[in-house]
């Protein structure tokens, strides 16, 4: 049950491939539109915080910035009932079996959201005689949508959220903030969409 | 018209038992459903109004379709049998906890003539099948081979077995008043004004009661066999989808079918100042759901050696003493009863 369970054949940081089985009984599209719609509506998070930018994942949730108006507040601790994983914060090469694990026991459809420059790329860690700390959590698990920042804002990881919700649907339904460039917006989704394969992991 | 009359004449009693039967189910199952959904809402949003924020909100004007898009996503999630659980008793629990629950709505009283089924052992039938919730707790646990289940299930269970007494005891309280078990003649001893239900002769009860359902639907201050910070998810860590959705509708059912109960011994249930109906009975009960919501946002959870010397310390002996202070006054003060007209013992 504990991560050292795995069996340690090879590279245990090697990246998992994030592929999907067939559906059994194929749906016509405006269903599957419609079922994406629901859940681009109901993402559901995972408690999961690794680092100080797990703060920030704390303030999304309260009052000032309230993930629930987008039905996003329902935490759950346990993997198998989540739909995204926020890696927030800094991963360690101790830490990164779990977190593999925990990826794969999460049910399809899964997203991974990269908040932070630690899980982006390494940050501040990303320097020369470094033993430690993973260089990006995508060199584990596939990512969907990177949040930048040192750590970002709540904004930001608001942000991030509708990219997913963009993933799932195509479409973003929230009036874009004053100040933010929306082109840009469009086409940092897109970049990461077709990174990823451009399909839903 | 005739034919029509004459098909139902024609078919035997029987028959007209199970098609009635049918029926209410199908009735009972919409009730529950739009109970789940409304609930989920309400939890959400009354959560948001605790904590000063606006809850769902985007998702439907007031995010009214917040509820509908979680039920639907809940359905088409995957759903994961992790390795070596005993695959029998691993699906088999969501369903033995969720189905009974359809029973216990059956003897609900929602109004003299709205009820599915008029059993003069209501009390002791829903007192039964409410136990069937413990078996299927202790079996997710126990097949799903998970360490975090199998604690989240040892915990429900000495809970649920250790909370029902204490139900039973401030039940048995109102039933020795009455003289019935039956939901009904409850609540037809009890008048429409206030000052003429139970709860003014039987307040010790009332509040053992209120304690109990708290106990017995796992909600908080009591919800230690799904607490997060120790457990992850307790013995559903290892469900997702629907099997995790079942478990979610058992629970709101379960806390509806407690409020209800609450309702009909002690706060009159379908009995109101004007106008007796089941309006009464669903503002009561919702009322009370809204009481438990409340209660849920506004104290942390309680640790587990505390929640078991509650019951079996203080609510316990409290239930025996009310009990028997009720006997005593039934036997030695039939005057006393007399003029408060609950007479039905002396």
């Amino acid at each position: 049950m504990a991560a050292q369970d795995r069996p340690l054949n090879g590279d245990r940081l090697a990246p998992t491939t994030g592929y999907v089985d067939n559906p059994v009984i194929p749906l016509p599209g405006p269903v599957n539109k419609f079922l994406d719609l629901c859940r681009a509506m109901s993402i559901w998070p995972m408690t999961f915080g690794l680092a100080c930018c797990a703060i920030e994942m704390m303030a999304v949730s309260m009052a000032r910035f309230d993930m629930a108006r987008f039905g996003a507040e329902v935490f759950r601790p346990s993997a198998r009932q989540a739909d995204l994983m926020i890696v927030a914060g800094t991963v360690s090469k101790k830490l990164a079996p779990s977190i593999v694990r925990l990826y794969e026991q999460m049910p399809a459809p899964k997203f991974v959201l990269a908040m932070g420059n630690c899980a982006i790329s390494g940050g501040p860690f990303a320097f020369k005689d470094q033993y430690g700390i993973v260089l990006g959590v995508d060199t584990l698990i596939p990512v969907d949508v990177y949040v930048p920042g040192c750590p970002p804002r709540p904004e930001a990881l608001l942000e991030g959220l509708f990219a997913v919700q963009h993933k799932l649907t195509g479409k973003r339904f929230w009036p874009v903030p004053e100040g933010l460039d929306h082109d840009f917006l469009h086409d940092a989704v897109d970049v990461v969409a077709a990174k990823s394969g451009g399909d839903k992991a | 018209m005739q034919e029509i009359c004459t098909f139902f004449e024609n078919i035997p009693p029987l028959a007209l038992d199970v098609l009635w039967l049918v029926a209410v189910l199908i009735l009972v199952i919409a009730y529950i459903t739009v109970c789940a959904l409304l609930l989920v809402y309400l939890e959400r949003k009354v959560a948001g109004f605790v904590q000063r924020r606006p809850g769902p909100y985007e998702v439907g004007p007031y995010g009214i379709l917040q509820s509908a898009c979680d039920a639907v996503k809940l359905v088409v999630k995957q759903i994961i049998k992790p390795a070596h659980v005993d695959p029998g008793l691993y699906f088999l629990a969501p369903i033995l906890s969720f189905f009974p629950v359809l029973l216990l709505f059956l003897p609900l009283p929602f109004s003299r003539l709205l009820t599915g089924m008029n059993v003069n052992l209501g009390i002791l039938l829903v007192l039964a099948f409410s136990g069937i919730n413990v078996i299927a707790v202790l079996l997710a646990g126990v097949s799903s081979n998970n360490k975090f289940g199998l604690l989240g299930a040892a915990r429900g269970v000495s809970q649920s077995v250790a909370y029902e007494i204490p139900l039973l005891l401030s039940t048995l309280a109102i039933a020795m008043m009455t003289g019935s078990l039956s939901f009904t003649e409850i609540v037809e001893g009890q008048g429409g004004w206030p000052w003429q239900w139970n709860i003014i002769l039987q307040p010790v009860a009332f509040v053992i009661f209120i304690f109990s359902m708290f106990g017995e639907t796992n909600r908080l201050p009591f919800d230690l066999p799904e607490g997060e910070s120790e457990l992850t998810g307790g013995f559903h860590t290892e469900y997702s989808g629907m099997g995790f959705g079942l478990f979610f509708l058992a629970e709101y059912a379960n806390m509806v079918v407690v409020c209800s109960i609450a309702t009909a011994l002690f706060l009159g249930g379908y009995k109101g100042p004007f106008l007796d109906g089941p309006w009464w009975f669903l503002a009561k009960s919702w009322t009370l759901l809204f009481f438990m919501l409340w209660v849920r946002f506004t104290y942390p959870r309680i640790r587990f050696d505390q929640m078991l010397n509650l019951n079996w310390k203080w609510l316990l002996p409290l239930g025996v003493l009310n009990l028997l202070a009720t006997a005593f006054a039934m036997k030695f003060f039939p005057v006393v009863a007399n003029f408060f007209g609950f007479g039905g013992a002396a």
